[in-house]
């Protein structure tokens, strides 16, 4: 078994694996029974003051039998009183003194509110804080959260106040909402940050009521903008995390949040920079347990793989570039496994409306494959690639419902890069080579 | 989680050793679109059903989500903690009784996760790279003997070895696997799979010595006085006899002796194959012996039985399969003689009223007199079921037997001799492989307690 324990930015867990601030860590209750299933660290539900929350709160985006593939909730920070929370943390760190337990910070703009909401989690014994400057509903309007996290200067100010107080360490947890991460991250570490933990949740309305018709979800009738998280936004929080490991001037470690279920979104996610990982929705959706997995899939693929924690940490990021550096010269084209194939025709239709008319059907006879056609391939034909007409674009296997039966083969027929910088610089301009155009796919 | 598991594209049909013919598997692991669709399908219940309908408990949920993100090293481990013969109980398990019966979408999908298969997918995993998940514990220096090398010794041995104990395995026969190796059905497991699971076993240190019938040498005092406990699972050696005159007419077998040689020796099995073949019996066996028969070529295979079709002991399913493969079956029929001059022609039944219940509360069948009929066969198989031999056993002091079945403690599977553990077959009276692991394992964990407290 791989070695997953950690060291973020002076705070230890015996694995990367961290509840984010949300449900699961109301209470010390949860965070405990957390701790027994294997979490490796908890950042405690946002603590400031108390507030009061709506009936009902949360609403899910199901894709076909999948359940919550993307999340979306109205809630706000804890509804308890600050001295139950730090107590808890004080007696969770007593039970657990191995495991990392953080204080999620959200108080007034005011510089003694922040020194004392601080000072209050030391004292408690957290091993760190995080301030949060991402919930972007019923916080943001009160001048704290995102309304904090947009804001460059305000995030700055902020971590400032509660790094003159801090001595343990101070994340600051970004905001999605925003049109460029870099600014407000820059400037968190620029104030001090010991590191930064991102993505909060994203702005959005994830339905409307179509017998009602009330947003969801609904509050006697109405409903109001909410956070998005779940699966669905890991493709947000990959790029954002990204592009934050990747900026020359941020040299703080990142715990990456947004869509983590599973021990490959876990990889993904370190394999781009980030050092630790939050989860919250998978955990609202199957548990606690879910980390057992977690744990077990990532020795298990570091083994297998020959590598560490700490080497796999950044691997890709220097593989993630800027399109105009991608190399124009590799070309790909589809090819079909035609004994693999069921006969769906997915890719067929798929290619001649929605791209570029390079997959046609041939009578299976043609195929040269042995055997008879298999029945839902003796009428219409089986799909077959027109390779000087494929583009390469991936379409046709994403489409595929069959693993491995759409593969992308490499027709690259040079080893040469050449860019779109590279065409500048020798001031060409780059042209599609070899790539007849068609009107149809029938072949 | 719905993308993940086409990471790596797996083999078309990746099965080694999935043979054609009338004794290739009936039923393959999950791979491809198929695994993609099941794995997600499965709603990783939580305290769930399956994992309860489980004699060894297996964690179902957790190792099809470990199937679902693409750990397969940890769906194996997952899978033999808790059974260690999990390859061959994935293959021979009643899962349509056990964890595929208590599925929560047999409810409102009618249709449950095949969890029998997707434990095969998981344990392909273990058998290719040809290795356990799992090693040894710490050595505790103490000895515990196992005497039979079925389902339950092996499960013992092996939970013994991962809590430390140094364990000697001893069997009467020269193959060790008890009926795993020799009585499983072709079609859903071969020998040569249960002989790979033993490997496994001796993998973890445990030390095999076959050809050795306990009791006989070494005498049962000399094992005990050698070791610090005795697990007993010796399984039900002695096979029911027909009764009937005619019984020792050459072509008259019994279905153990018929299935084991069709495993073993498949070419000789061959050349005794039955044109016309008569099963006598209502269970498991009888079915697995009546299906073999026929899948030998036999042109017609007719299965006696002597109650009626709902007191069969068969499973439904492998009822199912009997006649799917075209056996006949007669009801309320018994056998009264066998004839023939040199060796079996035909054997003679009459029809069989059903009286009063018997000792065991179902109804006792009579022959009617005068209903005489003749079926002709070149082979007779006798499937009545298995005995206790008891006699073999009376050399353990404190072994109390109870219908044919060594008593134990429920919970511990002590005897009452307290240097002696029982289970599997010779316990339970003859059930499933998988409750036999279970009890084996369930075995190894009280010696090891009971041990590590003196
Ligand atoms: C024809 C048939 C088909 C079956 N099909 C299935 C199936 O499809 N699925 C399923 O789950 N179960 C099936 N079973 C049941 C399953 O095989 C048994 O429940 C299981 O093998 C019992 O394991 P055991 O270890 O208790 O006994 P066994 O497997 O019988 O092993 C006992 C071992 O002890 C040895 N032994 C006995 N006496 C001594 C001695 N004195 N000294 C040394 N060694 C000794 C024997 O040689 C034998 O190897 C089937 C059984 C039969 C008979
Ligand atoms: C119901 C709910 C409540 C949340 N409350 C907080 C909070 O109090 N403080 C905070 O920093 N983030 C909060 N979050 C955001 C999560 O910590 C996390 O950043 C976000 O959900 C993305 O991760 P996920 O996709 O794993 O859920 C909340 C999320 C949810 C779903
Ligand atoms: S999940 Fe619990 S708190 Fe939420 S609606 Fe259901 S019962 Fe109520």
């Amino acid at each position: 078994m791989a070695d997953l324990s950690l060291d973020f930015c002076g705070i230890r867990s015996p694995n990367p694996f961290w509840l984010a601030s949300g449900p699961p860590t109301n209470s010390g209750d949860q965070v405990a029974r957390a701790f027994e299933a294997g979490w490796g660290g908890a950042v405690w539900k946002t603590i400031g003051e108390p507030i009061v929350n709506v009936s009902s709160r949360y609403g899910g985006l199901d894709l076909g039998t999948a359940r919550m593939a993307g999340f979306n909730n109205v809630e706000l920070i804890t509804d308890r009183p600050m001295e139950v929370n730090f107590r808890e943390i004080t007696e969770v760190k007593k039970r657990f003194p191995d495991r990392a337990v953080i204080a999620s910070l959200m108080v007034e703009s005011k510089r003694a509110a922040w020194h004392d909401v601080v000072a209050r989690s030391q004292d408690a014994g957290a091993d760190g804080i995080e301030l949060n400057f991402g919930c972007p509903h019923g916080m943001s309007e009160r001048g704290m959260g995102a309304a904090v996290g947009q804001v460059p200067e305000y995030c700055g100010r902020i971590t400032g106040w509660a790094k003159e107080r801090a001595k343990i360490p101070v994340i600051v947890k970004l905001t999605p909402n925003v049109t460029d991460i870099v600014r407000p991250a820059r400037a968190a570490a620029a104030a001090g940050a010991d590191a930064l933990s991102l993505i909060n949740t994203v702005n959005s309305l994830i339905g409307v009521d179509l017998d009602t018709l009330a947003p969801l979800p609904t509050v006697r009738g109405q409903g109001s903008h909410g956070g998005y998280c779940g699966p669905a936004v890991k493709p947000i929080a990959l790029h954002m995390v990204s592009t934050v490991c990747g900026d020359r001037e941020i040299r703080v470690p990142v715990s990456a949040i947004g869509g983590i279920a599973t021990w490959r979104d876990a990889a993904e996610f370190i394999a781009l920079g980030a050092a630790s990982l939050q989860v919250c929705t998978a955990v609202m959706h199957h548990g606690f347990r879910i980390v057992e997995d977690m744990i077990d899939g990532l020795s298990a693929y570091l083994d297998e793989k020959g590598l560490t924690l700490a080497s796999l940490r950044g691997k890709a990021a220097k593989n993630v570039r800027r399109w105009e550096e991608l190399d124009l010269n590799y070309r790909v084209v589809a090819a079909i496994d035609h004994r693999r194939c069921i006969g769906c025709q997915l890719c067929y239709v798929a290619c001649n409306d929605g791209a570029h008319q390079a997959i046609g059907l041939r009578p299976w006879a043609e195929l040269g494959i042995e055997g008879p056609a298999p029945a839902s391939m003796t009428g219409a034909g089986v799909p077959v690639i027109i390779e000087d007409a494929c583009v390469g674009c991936n379409l046709c296997s994403l489409v595929c419902p069959v693993p491995g039966c759409i593969r992308m083969e490499d027709r690259s027929g040079t080893a040469d890069r050449k860019s779109f910088l590279d065409y500048q610089a020798a001031g060409e301009t780059p042209r599609a080579a070899g790539q007849r155009q068609r009107k149809t796919g029938e072949g | 989680m719905a993308q993940s598991t086409t990471a790596a594209a797996p083999a078309l049909h990746p099965v080694p050793g999935w043979r054609a013919g009338p004794f290739a598997e009936l039923a393959g692991p999950v791979e491809g679109a198929e695994l993609v669709g099941e794995v997600n399908r499965c709603l990783y219940c939580h305290d769930a059903p399956c994992t309860r309908a489980c004699p060894t408990g297996i964690d179902v949920p957790a190792f099809i989500r470990k199937l679902a993100t693409g750990n397969r090293r940890g769906a194996a481990r997952v899978i033999l903690e808790a059974n260690i013969l999990g390859a061959s109980c994935a293959r021979v398990c009643p899962t349509e009784v056990l964890c595929e019966g208590a599925c929560v979408h047999l409810l409102d999908q009618g249709r449950p996760i095949p969890i029998g298969r997707l434990q095969r997918t998981a344990t392909d995993w273990a058998l290719a790279r040809g290795c356990l998940p799992f090693g040894p514990g710490k050595a505790t220096g103490r000895r515990v003997a196992v005497v039979g090398a079925g389902p339950a010794g092996l499960a013992c041995a092996a939970e013994l070895a991962r809590l430390g104990e140094s364990v000697t395995m001893y069997d009467a026969r020269e193959r060790p696997g008890g009926l795993s190796t020799h009585g499983m059905a072709e079609y859903k497991m071969t020998a040569d799979l249960a002989l790979r699971e033993v490997e496994w076993v001796t993998g973890l240190g445990v030390e095999l010595k076959l050809g050795q019938r306990i009791g006989e040498e070494p005498a049962w005092g000399t094992l005990l006085a050698a070791h610090d406990a005795l697990f007993l699972a010796v399984g039900l050696p002695r096979a029911v006899a027909l009764g009937v005159p005619g019984e020792t007419l050459p072509g008259v077998r019994q279905a153990l002796d018929f299935i084991e040689e069709l495993k073993l020796d498949p070419a000789r099995a061959k050349r005794a194959a039955g044109r016309r073949v008569v099963v006598v019996g209502g269970g498991n066996t009888a079915v697995d012996a009546a299906t073999q028969a026929k899948r030998l070529g036999a042109e017609r295979v007719t299965v006696v039985y002597r109650r009626g079709l709902g007191e069969m002991p068969a499973f439904r399913y492998e009822i199912d399969l009997l006649r799917g493969d075209g056996c006949e079956l007669r009801l309320e029929t018994m056998p009264v003689r066998i004839e023939g001059r040199r060796r079996v022609e035909r054997i003679v039944c009459q029809r069989a009223e059903l009286g009063g219940p018997g000792p065991d509360g179902r109804r006792v069948p009579r022959a009617v007199p005068g209903t005489d009929l003749a079926i002709e066969a070149d082979l007779v198989i006798a499937a009545l079921g298995q005995r206790l031999d008891e006699g073999a056993l009376a050399g353990i002091p404190g072994l109390a037997f109870a219908n044919g079945r060594v008593v134990v403690d429920a919970a511990t599977r002590r005897t009452g001799n307290p240097k002696v553990w029982a289970g599997g077959d010779c316990v339970n009276g003859g059930a499933e492989a998988v409750h036999a692991v279970a009890d084996g394992r369930e075995a190894a964990r009280s010696i090891h307690a009971a041990l590590s407290e003196a």
